[in-house]
Formats: structure tokens, sequence, C-alpha cells
């Protein structure tokens, strides 16, 4: 039965609730308006004020709560109502969220889940299509999870309120109201898996969240370029899976990774490391990256020049070095040196 | 066109008067001076109704633990001159604020310091080789705080302050009836999560006791230049929150203003806000310098109105305090200082391979790769020691 991601997530959340009495929802306007986007609407109906409550207006005040509830043993899910609205936060995040256990030898565990809307391609305006990822990607401590799927978005959701640990739960807000024939409740892959989502011979995109549908919208487009292309959904960014990514380049031999976000110091450039580290003898062209443009998100008119689209991958997978030649935009700017 | 409000008062002063309403925010507000049971030669001021003294017993145990406390202290700062602890941010001048602040609230309450409660954290009964683990360079805060109720000592500033707001609601929640009693200081009342952390308290009503020791300085700061406000215990009236001044030199007072503050939030009335007037005698840390923001006139004034000897000339004016019971506390202070002496002088035993034990409740195949890199290192390294 055809169902959208943020119904998915609705339904995580509500079965979240019903399944364990310790969990709490609560954010700004996720009670009786059920979020901006939604995602809460009718928790705070179904399971009273005390289980999904509007909070002050103050993001770090929402993440040092949640600390705080799950010293007393809850398992608070906040909601960040923007990615770039949570930077307020990021210091209960980084010195609080992702540290609390370690630095109690794990006396102290934070069990919460942060869920962050991130990215863009909504048309939004400035600071609400932030792709923040990496920032969470780079504190050791914090789990990292984003869906691209229906299934996942109920599956990754259910399992980070599960977790032991905190989890970064970031939301592509273009893939909200996208819908897909999905049965829920629904378990997917556990943490911790990279999914192949079209298997392909010739090379392996790599995606994460919002790409994977252009990853894959690529793939589509690439057969008639004569290009068999195989997908890989990294899923959670933290815990990274570099066997699965890594047998799919050991197979194609060839590696282009996709983000939304800013491609200097990204998580690609991460994945791009780290398949040159493991695949460098299987690889017959340098692994390349098709990111975001390195600059402050241009929201609206000019979103779609930044944003990584079908075209900017298949350029990207033609330089793939399919007739051994070095790729011209390097060796162009090795003779000018 | 309509009157307006404005136009209404201009032209009828006396009604205007006459219809002032009780003004709600002066119940909130704490006296114009800080609260004083005792003068500053220990002399006993005039009993008050709504701060009664608190009971003999818990005065000599008051007392005690402040000697307790002061010796703690001292052997810290020594033991950081040794170069047995990384830093040491003493809290010599501040004893009455760290003991009656931790005698105020049961042991099943929670504690939410700073990293200049060690002394309160070792007046609470935690193990000072434990609260002083990770100032002696250690990877994490030493006890265990579900044990002891009391969070790890909290270093980014005034963070702790919305930890202490979640967990007294999450108590409260669970149908317990805990108090979280959050430290900070007089700098760090600046800080965004001091006044979120108050606010999210005042608006769940959660029982928290938020206790300013506003000792003068943050670091070389001075107080002038962190807020305008009359008082640091003004800020809670613009969160609806009840506030109180005391003087943090008198113990007498410290305790029984504390009291009355935890029980205001034990009964489900929600935060209170606690400001104390104190003084830091020694540096911010080892590592600085306080002769290059403060003169020895200020340090010897405040010497003067020390809260130990406070404490001792009033109970033994009350006669329940003599020679033998003051040598008596002075050799438990000793006894205390010299076990703690030689556990320090021990070399503490880390495990590199430990690193990785709780950075996650399972570590990630990135961290089991990296851990067994170090194993291999550390094999080398002792290869390489058994050769040589």
């Amino acid at each position: 039965m055809a169902t959208t991601m943020a119904k998915a997530l609705n339904t995580a959340l509500g079965d979240a609730l019903a399944a364990d009495e310790r969990v709490v929802v609560f954010g700004e306007d996720v009670g009786q308006l059920g979020g901006v986007f939604r995602i809460t609407d009718g928790l705070q109906a179904r399971f009273g004020e005390n289980r999904c409550f509007d909070t002050p207006l103050a993001e770090a005040g929402i993440v040092g709560f949640a600390v705080g509830l799950a010293m007393s043993g809850l398992r608070p899910v906040v909601e960040m109502q923007f990615d770039a609205f949570a930077y307020p936060a990021f210091e209960q995040i980084a010195s609080h969220v992702a540290k609390l256990r370690n630095r109690t030898r794990g006396a102290l565990s934070v069990p919460i889940v942060i869920r962050v809307p991130y990215a863009g391609g909504i048309g939004g305006v400035e600071h609400h299509c932030d792709s923040s990822e990496a920032y969470y990607a780079h504190t050791p401590g914090l789990k990292v999870v984003t869906p691209a799927t229906v299934q996942d978005a109920y599956s990754l959701l259910r399992e980070a309120i599960e977790d032991p640990d905190p989890v970064v739960f970031m939301e592509p807000k273009k893939l909200y109201f996208a819908s897909a024939d999905a049965e829920l409740p629904a378990r997917t892959e556990p943490f911790g898996r990279a999914v192949v989502r079209r298997p392909g011979r010739d090379a392996t995109l790599v995606a994460y969240g919002p790409a994977v549908p252009v990853a894959l919208e690529a793939a589509e487009a690439a057969r008639e370029e004569g290009w068999d292309l195989e997908v890989v959904d990294v899923r959670t960014i933290v815990p990274f899976d570099d066997a699965t990514i890594t047998a799919s380049v050991r197979r194609t031999g060839r590696c282009v990774v996709i983000q939304e976000a800013p491609g200097f110091a990204g998580v690609g450039a991460e994945i791009a490391a780290r398949v040159q580290e493991r695949c460098f003898h299987a690889l017959h062209a340098p692994v390349l990256r098709v990111a975001g443009l390195d600059i402050p998100y241009p929201a609206p008119m000019l979103e779609h020049t930044h944003l990584p689209g079908v075209d900017r991958v298949l350029d990207a997978v033609a330089r793939l070095q399919w007739d051994d030649q070095p790729d011209p935009r390097w060796s162009m700017q090795g003779s000018a040196a | 066109m309509t009157t307006t409000p404005q136009a209404v008062r201009r032209a009828s002063p006396r009604t205007r008067r006459a219809a002032t309403p009780p003004d709600p925010a002066r119940p909130l507000l704490p006296d114009a001076e800080p609260v004083r049971l005792l003068d500053e030669s220990g002399t006993p001021l005039p009993a008050r109704t709504d701060y009664p003294e608190p009971p003999v017993e818990a005065l000599r145990e008051l007392y005690r633990r402040m000697v307790l406390g002061r010796r703690f202290d001292t052997q810290a700062t020594a033991l950081t001159k040794q170069g047995r602890l990384a830093v040491y941010p003493s809290s010599r001048g501040q004893e009455a604020c760290q003991v009656a602040a931790v005698l105020a609230v049961r042991d099943t309450d929670w504690v939410f310091p700073t990293y200049r409660e060690s002394m309160a954290l070792v007046a609470r009964g935690i193990d000072p080789v434990e609260v002083l683990t990770l100032l002696r360079g250690d990877w994490h805060c030493g006890y265990d705080p579900t044990e002891v109720r009391t969070a790890p000592q909290c270093t980014p500033l005034a963070t702790q302050c919305v930890h202490a707001a979640g967990l007294a609601h999450g108590e409260a929640y669970q149908g317990r009836d805990t108090v979280a009693l959050a430290f900070i200081g007089d700098g760090a009342t600046s800080e965004g999560d001091f006044h979120e952390g108050i606010n999210f308290a005042a608006v769940f009503k959660a029982p928290v006791v938020y206790f300013v020791q506003n000792n003068r300085y943050a670091i070389s700061v001075p107080l002038s230049r962190q807020t305008a406000a009359p008082s640091l215990a003004y800020k809670g009236v613009g969160y609806g929150v009840p506030s109180e001044q005391v003087d943090g030199n008198d113990p007498v007072a410290v305790l029984a203003v504390l009291t009355r503050a935890v029980a205001h939030a034990r009964a489900g009335n929600g935060p209170y806000l606690v400001e104390a007037h104190t003084y830091r005698m020694e540096p911010h840390t080892n590592a600085d310098d306080a002769t290059r923001y403060r003169d020895g006139a200020e340090v010897d004034a405040w010497r003067d109105r020390d809260p130990v000897t406070r404490l001792e000339t009033y109970l033994r004016a009350r006669g329940v305090l003599d020679d033998a019971a003051v040598a008596d506390v002075a050799e438990q202070a000793e006894a205390y200082a010299a076990d703690l002496r030689t556990r320090m002088n021990e070399q503490p035993t880390v495990d590199p391979l430990s690193l990785f034990d709780h950075v996650y409740a399972e570590p990630t195949p990135q961290l089991v790769e990296q851990r067994e890199q170090v194993r291999a290192e550390l094999a080398a390294a002792r290869d390489e020691e058994g050769d040589a």
C-alpha cells in the first residue's frame, strides 16, 4: 500500500511510544500541531501531554533536557525543527550526548534520538536546507543514520529508539512526501549495513539520504550510454559499512560517491578515501565525488545549480577512464603547474 | 478612536493607583541584602522565622566536613605542585557553600557539580581519589554517577543546568521525589544554558535548586563584566523562579537557605535559585596568576570573613564545640589528607586499550580495527623493551 516517508516516521514514533513507556517525544511544535512537517501528527492526542509535548524554543535546552531525562531512565526522542536550527544544541551534542557513556565508563548512557530534518530540494529559504551530517559523523560517540526509503525510515527510526547509544537521525526533507508501496511495520537491515539498491557491473555509485534517488535515476539514465551501474545506499554513516561498499567496488572497479553536502571535508571525502585505501588494486579509475558546491546553501531560486543532479553524476561516470585515458580535468591542472 | 491606557493614566492618576494589582514579581525576588544568620565574627544575628537555624547536630557535622574539605583542598593543591595532578581548581574560601549544599540534599537526590566542586563531592562522601581522577589525567570521571547520584564534574559551562532540569523532570515523571541540585559559578550565569536550564525547569515545574556560587571572578573577569543585574539572584524573576541571596561565607545561613530551597522544590513548587556571595581565595587553578587581576588587600579582607573560623567561633560560643572536639576534627582531617597523599602517590595504572571500551555500547567495526592497531603497537613496544 502506498505510504510516504513522513507517514512511516509517524507510524514508527507511534509504535515506539506504544511499545515502551519510557519513550517520550518532544521539541518545538511537535505537540498539538504535530510538527511543522507533521511527523508527530496525532501523537499527543493518542499518548497524552506527558509523552509527546512542546518545549520552550531553545535547542540546547531541548537536547540538554533529553540528557537529563535519559539519566533518569527515559528514552527521549527530540525533534530539531530544521537542520540549521540544531546548531545551538551542538555543544550539548558534542560535549555531553556523545561523551557521557565514555566519561562514566558506561555507567550512564544517553539512549536519545535527535531527529534532524535536513538537506534541500524543497525550495526552502536560508538556514532551512543545510546538510549537516558531517558535523555529527565527525563526533565519536554518536551514531548517524539517514534513510532513503519508506521502509528504512520506519525500521531505522525504531532501531534508533531501541539503540543504547545516541543517534542523530537525519531525515531528508525532500523525501518526506515521496511515496512507495510499503507494508508497515517493516524491519529492514540493521545499523551498520549498507544495501545494494540496484545491482550493476560497470561502476558503483555510493550515496545516502537525499542523494540515493538521484543515484538510482542516474543509473537508469546511464543504461542509454551503455553503462550498467550499481547503487549502494549507505543508510548508516556511523556505524559505517566498509564491507558492503568495498565488495561492490572490487566487483565493478569504479566508484562515484554522491552527497548533497558541500564536498570539502565531507562524508563523501571519507568514503572516497576508505574505498581508495581498500580497493586500490581493483580500481580502474580514481574514485570521484559528486557533491554540493562549497558555498552557503543557495535557497531557493538557484538551489538546482548547487544540488548534485543526474547530469553531474553522469558526467562523473563519463570521467571514469573507460578508454584508459587520464582524466583531462586533473591532467590540465598538472600541466599548468 | 478609543482612549489609550496611557491617556487614562494621565487623566486619572488616582484611579490608576487604586486599580494596581499586587505585583506578581515581588514574591519571587530575593532579599535586598544577602541573608545572614552570623555576622563576620561569628556572632549570631537576630533569628529569622523564614530561615530557622538548622539543628545543632547538623551544624557540628557541617563544621567537621568543612574542616575536612579545606584539608582536602590544601592537599590537592600540594599534589598539583608535586605534579600528581594535571590541574586543580581550588575552592578554598568557599567551604560553607561546598559543604552546606551537599548537606542540604539527600543521598537519593542528584547533584550536578562543576569542576570547582571537588570539595563538595568529597563532602558528599565520594572517595577523594575517585573525585580527582580526571584532574589526575585519566579519561573518565572516576566515580559511578548512578551509585553516588552525582553527575560527572562538568567543564562545559552551565550545560549541567539543563541536565538537572531534565533529570528532575524525569524523576518526577516516574513518581520519585528526587531533587536535583545544580552548582554553577558567577561567570557561567552569562551562558545560554543557564537561562535555558532554569527556564525549562520553571516551565516543567521541575524540582531543581540552582546554586550560584558568586566568587566574584570568572578566572580574571570581575562580576561587573558579567552582569548589570543588582545581583545574580535577580536572574530568577524573569523565569518565574523564586530566588534568594545569601552570605556565602556564613555557613549557618547557607545551610538554612538551601534547606528551604530544597524543601520548596521537593514539595512540587518547581525550581529555586540561590546566589551565595563568596570569594575564591586561591587563583582559578594552579596555572593562573591572580595577582594580575586582584590586589592583596581585597584577598585579605575576605580572609577576615573566613567561613570555617566563623562557624567554629559560633559553635564554641554556643558551647557545642570545645577544644577536644576541634582537635578531634583536625586529627580526622590530617588522617584523611595522609591517606589521600599515600594513595595519590601510587602510580595509577592506565590501560590504553580501555580507551575503546565505552565510546559505544558495542564498538563499531572501525573502532575494532583501531583497537587492534593500538594493541599491536603496544605489543611491539613491549617486545622492543624486552630486547633492550
